[in-house]
């Protein structure tokens, strides 16, 4: 398997070439930078991404309130997290730092509140 | 009618505003009043729940609310106070008048005046697209309120025009809540927004970003029907051969902003053909020394840190202003070299201090060498592998003595 990877690491953006099988990286090069090759091989073998999204709540002044995954989740897993943010009802107050629901998906990672309704 | 007086007084409580207010404290302005239109301080980043802000202030991912939450609680702790629900009416050297929904009409007097009023979008009248109006083209930020804050959801099957930040953000954002992008159409042969963004808001999700592309037309009667998109030729004309219809029931515009200047205006303070926001010099002060800018009002930002930075410049230039202890001198107008759009600040007064310089190119530029250079003096220099109009670019020089300023960028 190929991939060509856009380094997001800083704004000069490099495309990284990644050659490999099964996570197993045979040729990796067009990065400029340590970090951009770390980035390229985590982007190959696991990528991850903080996850935003919001949450009902009831008995509030606003309908939603704002909740992000504290650390990336697996990008594969995206989607199967956004159903369990779905089943969230939350009710006032929830503070910034909250944790709504935890290991989501059996990630390991924690659903947390970004925003706050008193 | 009500009368307050205050030393600060701020128009608009989004970043730009809770940033100078926090500053305007630290540098010892007594009484601050930030004035907001709308029921809760942070402007923008209410909506903006997507990762993104702070990578550089402070170090670390965060979304917008927690990125203006650190601000609303320092504002808080120090003290600064603000009128919610207050719609400014006008601005002059010295009074703000807003009216408010209990207090009716209120006349501020300030020592000094911070205009942070933000932008607004442009929408399909700014650009003319031709064919029906029916419901379902938002801009992309409307589209973001509504599902953001409102819980209410725009539609199923999306197409995009622009490439804007907002548009891709949104992009992804409507597929995780399970609607289908069909496409984001973009008129120019690069990117607006930025690479990151691309990257994680249309590859992650597999949405085709269709370069030199536009709409030509919109069909439906109540709700869109489809859209037609054509590619354009070098002079942004639609070639008709290459014309097709995408089926979609919502069409989101994420076409420009264009900064928030009708109380500016009304003010007679000079405007910028160019950022079509005030003219300010490296204080953030504009044509009326009493009255301070920053934030989207004056050039439209892309990385919410470079409005805080700036911002507290104008909250500091401000307080030391209301305490007649800003620095006053004829300044040096700073002038666009090649591929250089425009300079925020527009005029330096030559102090002993280092000046960060914010300019846009004109177009995207490889192997390109950035300099500012007083005559033949040449104060900084930088190389930069590409630049791209959609990404801000700093400059920082120091401006003791100086006689004229020129930013150019060239091939290396
Ligand atoms: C959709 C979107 C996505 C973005 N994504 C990112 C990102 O990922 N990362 C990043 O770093 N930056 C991002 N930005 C940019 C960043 O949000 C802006 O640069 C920042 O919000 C600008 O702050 P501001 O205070 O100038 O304007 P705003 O946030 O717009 O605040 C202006 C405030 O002024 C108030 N106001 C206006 N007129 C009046 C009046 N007459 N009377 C009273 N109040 C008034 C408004 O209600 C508002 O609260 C994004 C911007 C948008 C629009
Ligand atoms: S490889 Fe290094 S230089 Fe290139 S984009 Fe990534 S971080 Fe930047």
């Amino acid at each position: 398997m190929t991939k060509e990877i856009i380094c997001t690491v800083c704004p000069t953006g490099c495309t990284i070439h990644v050659e490999g099988e099964n996570g197993n990286i045979t040729k990796i090069e067009g990065f400029s930078c340590p970090r951009g090759k770390v980035y390229a091989e985590n982007e190959f073998t696991a990528p991850v991404r903080i996850l935003t999204s919001t949450a009902k709540i009831k008995n509030a002044k606003t309908p939603l309130v704002a909740v992000r995954s504290k650390t990336p989740v697996p990008k594969e897993k995206l989607f199967d997290c956004m159903v369990e943010i779905r089943k969230l009802e939350l009710t006032p107050p929830v503070n910034r730092g909250d944790v709504l629901i935890k290991n989501i998906c059996d990630t390991g990672v924690d659903i947390i509140a970004s925003g706050e309704v008193k | 009618m009500n009368k307050i007086t205050c030393d600060v007084c701020i128009v608009g409580g989004g970043p730009a505003g809770l940033s100078a207010a926090v500053a305007a404290k630290k540098a010892g302005a007594k009484d601050v009043l930030i004035v907001e239109r709308d029921e809760a301080l942070g402007g923008i980043l209410q909506q903006c729940i997507h990762p993104g802000f702070g990578l550089k202030l402070f170090k670390e991912e965060l979304t917008g609310p927690e990125y203006f939450g650190r601000f609303v609680d320092e504002a808080n702790e120090l003290g600064v106070k603000a009128l919610l629900n207050s719609m400014v009416l006008e601005v002059t050297a010295d009074t703000v008048t807003c009216i408010n929904g209990e207090l009716g009409v209120c006349e501020i007097s300030a020592k000094a005046i911070v205009l942070a009023m933000g932008c607004r979008e442009r929408t399909r009248a700014n650009i003319v697209i031709p064919g029906t109006r029916p419901a379902g083209v938002y801009t992309a930020g409307t589209a973001q309120r509504l599902i953001n804050r409102q819980n209410e959801m725009v539609g199923k099957k999306v197409v995009i025009l622009g490439s804007g930040d907002i548009g891709m953000i949104m992009a992804r954002r409507m597929t995780l809540e399970g609607a289908k992008v069909e496409a984001v159409v973009e008129i120019m042969d690069f990117l607006a927004g930025l690479t990151r963004n691309r990257v994680q808001c249309l590859d992650d999700f597999g949405i085709p970003l269709l370069l030199s592309h536009t709409i030509i037309d919109i069909k439906g009667n109540d709700r869109v029907e489809s859209v037609v998109i054509a590619q354009v030729d070098e002079n942004k004309k639609p070639i008709m051969s290459t014309a097709r219809e995408i089926e979609c029931d919502t069409l989101l515009l994420s076409v420009g902003l264009i900064p928030e200047n009708e109380l500016t205006s009304n003010a007679k303070i000079e405007i910028s053909p160019i950022t079509k926001g005030p003219k300010v010099n490296q204080y953030m002060q504009t044509s009326i020394k009493s009255v301070f800018a920053c934030g989207n009002v004056v050039h439209v930002n892309d990385l919410v840190d470079n409005v805080s930075a700036e911002s507290a410049k104008a909250g500091e230039s401000a307080a030391k202003f209301a305490a007649g202890k800003l620095e006053d001198s004829t300044a040096v107008t700073v002038e666009t070299g090649d591929n250089v759009r425009y300079v925020c600040p527009q005029s330096v007064i030559p102090a002993d201090e280092k000046v960060d310089l914010y300019f846009r190119v004109m177009k995207p530029q490889k192997g390109v060498v950035i300099t500012v250079t007083d005559g033949d003096n040449v104060l900084f220099t930088r190389k930069a592998i590409k630049v791209n109009p959609g990404e801000m670019e700093k400059a920082t020089v120091s401006v003791k003595d100086i006689t004229s300023l020129m930013v150019s960028v060239k091939e290396a």
